[in-house]
């Protein structure tokens, strides 16, 4: 009798311990998040994960997953945090993990060595380093569908289309004194010299985030004819503000893609109307694809999110795109390795053949939702391409059409950028692109 | 040559030719260190009773802050939501006394340091939990605070002064004014002092340190919260504010860990210092030097005055 029960129990524990054993790496499609949900950047990092993980969770639970896989989305908690973010990659690296998405330039700027010797690439989808665009000394880095160098060529571009010309201007730099902030001052001081433009910069210290009187006594100071923002997190709002309150006309204030979120202008309000920023990906719910992320994640409880409003907004969507492009590069992979069960190496050559035309981003359901990307061996960036939205006291609307970057200027920067990063380095992993 | 026009000349001549500019960085310098005074108080309060720098203090800015707005956003109206959180920073004071620092009497004050680090993650822990990591907007007009602002016209030029900052000034000299009568003229202010120097003598002589405490971290809350309602209001209540609170140190080395007056007066000195420097003479340096200058001006009279401006002179006994 003791043995039949004990039998018995051993059998069912068994059994049960089958049933919920995780599947391992090789039946799963793993996908790293690293997020920061808390710190300082969490405004900005909690929409971004929460669309992320929710467009994934829709696959899975529309589609059962990729090619029959399940996608596994395992977060690990930075709070933007450099040295955090790489014991997150360094303790999430060894589950299949197919690429990741640091959100973090500093972050990026850390996994950028590591990606080759790990053979698991990283995407920096419009952020991180500028010069990973080029493939040919990136092979493990793509940034589409832009540079932070395309995208403040477009808004010179922009600049340069209103009240009669950059030229003679005086342009206002106030930027987040880090490694994201400082990236695109070399493209800006180089096309200041061609498009005969001058520059006031703005560092603003991460101390200084919400106390920028000082900065914003200098712009009244300087009187910049525009004023371009590279700011993120409790930074955004508190310029603006401070913009407004010194009387700076907010229509010729220009955020870029990390300045322009709900969660920057909500607190802003009717304060921070006429103020413009950047952005790569749609607003809004009309996308059907979006709609299925409603009612397959969000209304079944599957998402994160505190409530049915935030899907659509401006970072949740950014997140959004992010997985979508992720998704294809895992179609990509799987197509040309013809497995399931792909690898880091799979996905990175399953990213650099990205090609998403107008058509396919309207059969994955996101008709209008951002420009095409395609990537190349030599271009890792893709189009370019960003639009401009502009706040009205309660949300975004869009004023512009897809404004692409002066990639006859940028490229050629680019190139020059990634042959000095990889000059000292003779062990740099290349790749020959014919 | 020209190095020596840029720093000795020609900041002064922008301050001649401009005047209306000058009153304006003067006003900014003057609600910024007032502002400063107050976050600086709620550290000398804690330190005068404790003899511990509390690290926990920026993270009590933004846990009041987000307490007020939480509540309100949970349909709680405003004024009531502001004697809710009165209410929350005083059961806050009463924990940390009872849970916290009733079992470290006479422990050293490295250990003390040390439990308000803890305290301030545990809080950070604690607010993201219950309010979410998002930024929200402080209840400004909900509070009745005034919005918008007035133009003079002084030398032909202009000069705007914020309603916001006007109240913050006005309230902050309102807090640290009564602050400063209650703990020096009155008897829990002289127990305070009794406490600060001897935590054995002030027991021996029938002082209960534990209501002490709790009353100095109420005090401090109380000072949190009017610091959060006002920069939450000039910015916004976000998890960043509590690195503002950080600014605080270099006022507390130049007005003295001990003094209230060195507390205001010290705020003052780094809000109009760091102000015309960034303005002035910043350029020079590239700018952002708003961030380390503070601790240069403190540093400087480190070296003539160890104990601050107004500290109580140290005297070590062999």
């Amino acid at each position: 009798m003791f043995m039949k029960l004990a039998t018995g129990t051993v059998a069912l524990a068994l059994a049960a311990t089958l049933q919920m054993a995780p599947l391992s790496a090789a039946e799963t499609l793993n996908v790293p998040s690293l997020t920061y949900r808390t710190g300082p950047f969490a405004g900005a990092g909690i929409p971004i994960a929460n669309g992320f993980s929710d467009y994934l969770t829709m696959l899975n639970e529309r589609d059962g997953g990729i090619g029959g896989l399940k996608i596994v989305n395992p977060e690990c908690e930075t709070g933007y945090n450099s040295q955090k973010g790489v014991e997150c990659y360094e303790a999430t690296k060894g589950d299949g993990a197919l690429v990741y998405n640091p959100y973090s330039t500093g972050i990026t700027l850390q996994l950028i060595p590591k990606a080759p010797v790990d053979k698991i690439p990283v995407l920096s989808m419009g952020y991180g380093l500028s010069a990973t665009a080029v493939g040919e000394k990136f092979p493990w880095g793509f940034n589409y569908p832009a540079t932070y160098w395309s995208q403040m060529s477009s808004i010179l571009k922009y600049i340069d289309s209103k009240d009669g010309g950059i030229k003679g201007k005086k342009i206002g730099f106030i930027y987040l004194d880090v490694g994201y902030g400082k990236e695109p001052i070399p493209l800006l001081d180089a096309l200041s010299k061609s498009m005969g433009f001058t520059v006031a910069k703005f560092p603003v210290g991460v101390k200084e985030m919400q106390s920028q009187s000082s900065h914003w006594l200098k712009v009244r100071k300087e009187k910049p004819d525009w004023m371009i923002m590279w700011g993120f997190g409790a930074m955004n709002a508190t310029a603006i503000k401070e913009a407004a309150k010194i009387k700076y006309p907010l229509d010729h204030f220009i955020g870029n893609w990390w300045a322009g979120a709900n969660a920057d202008l909500d607190p802003v309000g009717e304060v921070g109307k006429g103020y413009i920023a950047a952005n790569m990906s749609g607003n809004g719910t009309d996308f059907p694809a979006i709609q299925d992320v409603l009612k397959f994640v969000v209304d079944k409880g599957l998402s994160q999110v505190k409530d049915r409003s935030e899907v659509g907004k401006v970072l949740y969507n950014r997140g959004v795109l992010n997985a979508v492009v992720v998704a294809e590069g895992i179609r990509l992979a799987q197509k040309i390795s013809g497995k399931a069960a792909i690898t880091g190496s799979d996905m990175r050559d399953g990213l650099e053949a990205m090609d998403i035309s107008a058509a396919r981003w309207k059969e994955l359901g996101f008709e209008g939702f951002t420009a095409p990307i395609k990537s190349t061996c030599k271009d890792h960036a893709g189009g370019g391409s960003i639009f401009l939205q502009q706040w009205n006291g309660s949300s975004w609307e869009r004023i512009s059409d897809l404004i692409p970057p002066m990639t006859d200027i940028v490229r050629p920067m680019l190139l020059a950028a990634a042959d000095k990063y990889v000059a000292d380095k003779p062990d740099w992993q290349t790749q020959a692109c014919e | 040559m020209d190095l020596l026009y840029q720093i000795f000349i020609a900041p002064f001549i922008d301050m001649v030719s401009t005047p209306d500019f000058l009153l304006q960085v003067l006003w900014e310098g003057f609600v910024t260190g007032t502002l400063y005074s107050l976050i600086a108080l709620g550290f000398v309060l804690i330190f005068k009773a404790s003899g511990v720098f509390n690290f926990a203090q920026g993270i009590m800015v933004v846990f009041s802050a987000l307490t007020l707005v939480g509540l309100y956003q949970a349909g709680v109206p405003a004024y009531l939501a502001l004697i809710l959180t009165i209410g929350v920073m005083a059961l806050l004071a009463i924990s940390v006394e009872r849970l916290v620092l009733r079992h470290m009497v006479n422990q050293s004050e490295l250990i003390l340091f040390m439990v308000t680090i803890g305290l301030s993650y545990f809080l950070i822990g604690l607010g993201q939990f219950i309010f979410g990591g998002e930024t929200k907007s402080m209840i400004t007009e909900q509070l009745g605070l005034p919005t918008g602002s007035t133009e003079f016209e002084p030398f032909g030029g202009i000069l705007i002064l914020q309603h916001i900052d006007i109240a913050a000034v006005v309230i902050a000299g309102i807090l640290v004014a009564g602050l400063a009568f209650f703990f020096s003229k009155t008897r829990i202010g002289r127990a305070l002092r009794a406490v600060a120097d001897d935590h054995q003598a002030a027991l021996s002589v029938g002082i209960s340190l534990n209501q002490i405490w709790a009353i100095v971290w109420f005090a401090a809350g109380i000072v949190a919260l009017a610091t959060g309602i006002m920069w939450g209001a000039r910015s916004d209540v976000s998890f960043a504010l509590q690195i503002v609170a950080l600014k605080a140190l270099p006022v507390l080395i130049l007005g003295g860990f001990t003094s209230i007056p060195g507390a205001i007066v010290g705020g003052l000195i780094i809000g109009f210092g760091e102000k015309l420097f960034e303005v002035y003479w910043g350029g020079l340096l590239g700018g952002g030097v708003e961030g380390w200058f503070a601790y240069v001006i403190a540093l400087i009279f480190l070296m003539f005055r160890p104990q601050g401006l107004f500290g109580d002179k140290i005297i070590e006994r062999v």
